[in-house]
């Protein structure tokens, strides 16, 4: 589905290029569940622009879906660490926002909009928020605008959902329900997931595969396979092998960092 | 309604102001001709009532068509210069010269190219006051948050549609918010103006008033200015509650 070959990317920055990425080779497969961990200013959110056409490799080649990536790529859903809802639209008038912008539900959207929200509405239940379609966000709190733009990024149907650290802002309690509700509707739709996260535990908990990355110039420096039995609930996380596995991502990510 | 003190307390204030006011020009028995008590400035309004109506409606008027040139205006440019970040960085500087200028010094000029009346008085109102909107547009719509943007970019939506579907609608409370700032300063533009030459307005009579030595109507003419000045604020501020109560609930970057 992804696939990323000895890309190396840098911005133009005030004093000069900033290698942000040197050498990232990464392979995602279909419908599988991706996480990438690494040390802050690694260039995790940099991947995310790369794989989603918002900037294009210095050097190297991006494949998204059999084809190299020229621009936008338009299957993708993305959420981020920010809700980034818009304070005057309603939660559902927020939700419905991708499918004002993409084809072929733009054109259609005057016609079918009482599909489109009845679509909207089973979304917002599958993520527990049923009946606050018409709130505005900000009279919701952190944990509900969270779930409310992971509608928004699923909306459209995407084959491709990119996630930038969508729960690190949010307390223990509410990041782990959802965790739930993230694991329940990929295992349900079965989309390709990329989550970018500094949480160990969330890695474990909710990936098939784990990519650690280097500090600046970011590059994947190792890849694990989680060989947790699915369906996985939160008492996995108690679970010995998860233990071990979080403690050798933590030791990786402490000797990238000492590097 | 619940009766509260701090609602009532804007009256007393200004109640208080002008028996403090009258009480000192009383004790002290100040000329009339240096500083006319409150009640020679409220009874020569009301002897030049009519006056006072015509010439404030003249001055009303001349400071909302300029105002709402501005805002026509404003808005435009505000959106061109908020548009791309060249247009911004090139007209920039130029706008933070002209702004430089006092508009008084602009006066004599127009009043050579259109005379003396009521169309130097609208463009002094129109230039003082397009500034702050031009500003304040651009300024919403330059702060979009980059991942909002993202979000949509990613979709394949182009310029035009990340500005109809964020930079619009999040320049709305930067814009309203402007035109309280605005409307005074369209305001001054045109009483400035009509000071120096006009043949009428409040400006106008003032300066008349004070040749004929009438302090008491100057005083009822800045009377008249003040209570004018409130009311088109007030208006403004009312509109700007109105169009955008999203934004005084929420924080922009919430
Ligand atoms: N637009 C930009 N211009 C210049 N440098 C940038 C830009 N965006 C990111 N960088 C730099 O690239 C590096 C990687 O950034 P990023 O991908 O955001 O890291 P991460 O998401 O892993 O914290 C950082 O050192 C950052 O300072
Ligand atoms: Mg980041």
């Amino acid at each position: 589905m992804i696939e990323l070959d000895d890309v190396t990317l840098a911005y133009r920055g005030r004093t000069g290029p900033v290698l942000a990425l040197q050498g990232t080779s990464l392979k995602v497969g279909r419908g599988e569940f991706a996480a990438v961990v690494g040390p802050s200013g690694c260039g995790k959110s940099t991947l995310m622009k790369l794989v989603t056409g918002l900037v294009k490799p210095t050097q190297g080649r991006v494949l998204v879906d059999g084809h190299e990536v020229a621009g936008p790529v338009k299957i993708a859903g993305m959420a981020f660490q920010n809700a980034n809802m818009l304070p005057w639209r309603t939660v559902l008038e927020n939700v419905l926002l991708p499918l004002e912008i993409v084809e072929p539900y733009r054109s259609k959207f005057r016609a079918e909009k009482k599909q489109y929200v009845a679509r909207a509405e089973k979304l917002l239940d599958t993520v527990g928020l049923s009946g606050f379609g018409s709130r505005f966000p900000w009279e919701m709190s952190g944990g509900m605008q969270q779930r409310a733009s992971l509608c928004r990024s699923l909306i459209h149907d995407p084959s491709l959902l990119m996630l930038d650290e969508p729960f690190a802002a949010l307390d223990a309690f509410t990041r782990e329900e959802l965790w739930c509700v993230l694991r329940d509707v990929w295992e349900r739709i079965g989309f390709t997931v990329v989550l970018v996260t500094h949480d160990l535990r969330e890695a474990a908990f909710l990936a098939d595969t784990i990519h650690v990355m280097s500090a600046r110039p970011g590059r994947i420096i190792e890849t694990r396979k989680v060989d947790l039995p699915r369906p996985r609930d939160l008492e996995i996380c108690y679970d010995p092998r998860f233990s071990d596995l979080v403690q050798i991502l933590r030791h990786k990510i402490a000797e990238v960092r000492q590097a | 309604m619940t009766f509260r003190t701090e609602d009532t307390a804007p009256w007393i204030f200004t109640i208080g102001l002008f028996v403090f006011w009258e009480a000192v020009c009383r004790i002290f028995s100040v000329d009339s001709f240096i500083l006319p008590a409150p009640s020679e400035i409220f009874s020569a309004a009301v002897r030049y009532a009519g006056p006072l109506w015509r010439n404030s409606f003249v001055t009303l008027w001349t400071t909302l068509v300029g105002f709402l040139l501005a805002v026509g205006f404003g808005l435009l440019l505000g959106l061109v210069v908020g548009w791309s970040r060249t247009i911004y960085r090139g007209l920039y500087p130029v706008m933070i010269g002209f702004n430089s200028i006092p508009k008084v010094a602009v006066v004599p000029i127009l009043v050579v190219w259109f005379g003396v009346g009521e169309v130097p008085a609208i463009i002094t109102a129109f230039l003082i006051s397009f500034f702050p909107i031009v500003v304040n547009v651009a300024t919403g719509l330059a702060t979009i948050e980059p991942e909002m943007e993202d979000v949509l970019r990613a979709l394949g939506a182009s310029k035009l549609d990340v500005m109809l579907k964020i930079g619009i609608p999040r320049a709305m409370p930067y814009f309203f918010g402007s035109l309280k700032v605005a409307i005074t300063l369209a305001f001054v533009g045109a009483v400035v103006s009509e000071t120096l030459a006009a043949n009428a307005g409040l400006g106008h009579l003032m300066t008349q008033a004070g040749s004929n030595f009438q302090m008491p109507l100057v005083f009822a003419g800045l009377l008249a200015l003040a209570i004018e000045g409130i009311g088109m604020y007030a208006v403004c501020a009312w509109l700007e509650y109105r169009m955008t109560g999203w934004a005084h609930r929420s924080t922009m970057n919430a």
